[in-house]
């Protein structure tokens, strides 16, 4: 019998992602720049991260117009963002046909309590997470794949470093505590218990979980990769830098050997200048993207 | 016996916990130099045309042909597929160019479309649980065997020291595939 949108079909597509770079894009135009760099993926949007900060107001799901756009210009696989709780934005990205859908806190949330229950979609969903009972719970919705929120739009690591660092450390407390503990912290962390066992047992998420949020340099990608990234996802860091094409690459490469550092020091030369930038601690808190998502 | 597994971007650790299932010690391999170490590669699922450009850039188009010339072993899965196939519809594109195949991207449509199934693998299974995730498929074979079909579209084939198949073989944690590729290392080592 042949069946689709199955846990395993749905997680199984992020796997093939690991170790890439999904970037993105706004045009049929950034989109081929992205596909020829070698991003595995891309993420069709109306704005960058970036300049949806700039904007201002309330940002919703992308005009299909060049949600199409991008998938006709590309053969790589397009997502693209729905907001958080917006189940019909999502089923109509989905009855458009993307691989994948981000139910992004960059996008203004439409539903302060529940977010979109993922189950009973075929198409997978990516969401971000600050640390593991957020993941965890994200996973229990049905969420394929995670990425750390970080900060959108600032090009600052900092708080992707952040979230990656939370979660990391506290799968390996998970997985070194006695069984008999594991209730408790399901409960101390607001996470499913069966998931928490999972992470208990074999001491990593049932799915795959890349960075996001801050992401703008080739260093920054191999910083990411080394802290236990399955793959990155850089939002406004390629299209805002003052060379995107050689940005592009210098991440692919970075993101791939993430471990030389000779190599590195060469793709880093002459790329130019990176996107401005945002210290975190100048964004109010109602500025921040991350606290979105509950 | 050492397999390597092309680990420049896809889903390489599941191919490295199956090669060990079947029995052989995995090798990630990122660096041409590395395949002097191994008897047999696989050419992971991921996007071939992210994979292709790291080929290109780090030499393994070259090394692996080579690699194939002197008879070792290659599997290509999904991605894996189109990057060693001499010819691919639509496009005068032709990445490794090893077995003597004709192949389709995307094949089954988008990942709304994706799907798995039960196939009947000639030779290794009558069961195996096949998942395809944005698949290409074989359109012709044009030297070597047809190990599978789905819905008439070739999805698994052999042609002496290559293999390949349009499906993900390391999603699942069936080591049949696995093993029948060790025992294909194994005959061309002697």
């Amino acid at each position: 019998m042949v069946e689709q949108g199955t846990t395993r079909v749905k997680r199984g597509m992020a796997e093939m992602q690991k170790g890439g770079v999904i970037m993105d894009v706004v045009n049929a135009e950034q989109a081929k720049i992205a596909e020829a760099a070698g991003a595995v993926a891309v993420m069709a949007l109306e704005r960058v991260p970036a300049d949806i900060r700039a904007a201002g107001g309330v940002a919703r799901m992308a005009d299909p117009t060049i949600v199409e756009e991008v998938m006709k210009a590309v053969s790589i696989p397009v997502m693209a963002k729905a907001r958080i709780g917006h189940f019909v934005e999502a089923r109509i990205l989905e009855a458009m046909g993307v691989d994948y859908i981000d139910e992004s806190e960059v996008l203004t949330p439409a539903d302060e309590v529940y977010h979109i229950n993922k189950q009973e979609f075929t198409v997978p969903f990516v969401n971000g997470a600050r640390d593991l009972g957020e993941a965890l719970r994200r996973i229990g919705e049905g969420s394929s794949m995670l990425r750390t929120k970080g900060e959108p739009g600032t090009g600052n690591v900092v708080e992707a470093v952040r979230h990656m660092r939370t979660m990391m450390s506290q799968m390996r407390k998970v997985q070194g505590m006695s069984k008999d503990e594991l209730m408790n912290e399901a409960k101390v962390l607001g996470a499913p218990y069966e998931l928490l066992l999972y992470v208990h047992e074999h001491g990593k998420l049932p799915v795959v979980n890349f960075a996001a949020g801050g992401i703008s340099t080739p260093a920054d990608a191999a910083l990411m990769m080394q802290l236990g990234a399955d793959g990155v996802f850089v939002g406004s860091g390629i299209f805002k830098s003052e060379n995107p094409e050689k940005f592009a690459k210098a991440i692919v490469e970075a993101t791939t050997h993430y471990t030389d550092y000779v190599l590195m020091a060469e793709l880093s030369k002459g790329l130019g200048n990176p996107m401005k930038g945002i210290e975190i601690s100048t964004l109010t808190e109602n500025e921040k993207m991350a606290k979105r998502g509950w | 016996m050492k397999i390597g597994v092309l680990a420049l971007q896809g889903a390489v650790a599941e191919h490295m916990r199956m090669i060990e299932m079947a029995g052989a010690e995995a090798v990630a391999i990122k660096k041409v130099e590395q395949l002097d170490e191994i008897q047999g590669i696989i050419i992971p699922g991921g996007e071939s045309t992210a994979i292709s450009k790291l080929m290109n850039k780090y030499g393994f188009i070259d090394a692996l042909i080579d690699f194939s010339n002197k008879k070792k072993p290659v599997f290509g899965t999904c991605a894996g597929l189109i990057l060693i196939a001499k010819e691919i519809n639509g496009t005068d594109t032709v990445h490794l160019g090893l077995m003597d195949t004709k192949v389709e991207r995307n094949a089954f449509g988008r990942q709304k479309e994706s799907f798995e199934v039960d196939l009947e693998i000639k030779g290794i299974a009558e069961d195996f649980r096949a998942v395809f995730i944005r698949a290409p498929y074989i359109m012709e074979v044009f030297r070597g065997e047809v190990l599978a079909t789905f819905e008439d579209k070739i999805v698994a084939a052999r042609d002496g020291h290559l293999l390949a198949t349009a499906f993900h073989p390391e999603l699942t944690l069936d080591p049949r595939i696995h093993r029948y590729f060790v025992e294909m290392v194994k005959e061309y080592q002697s």
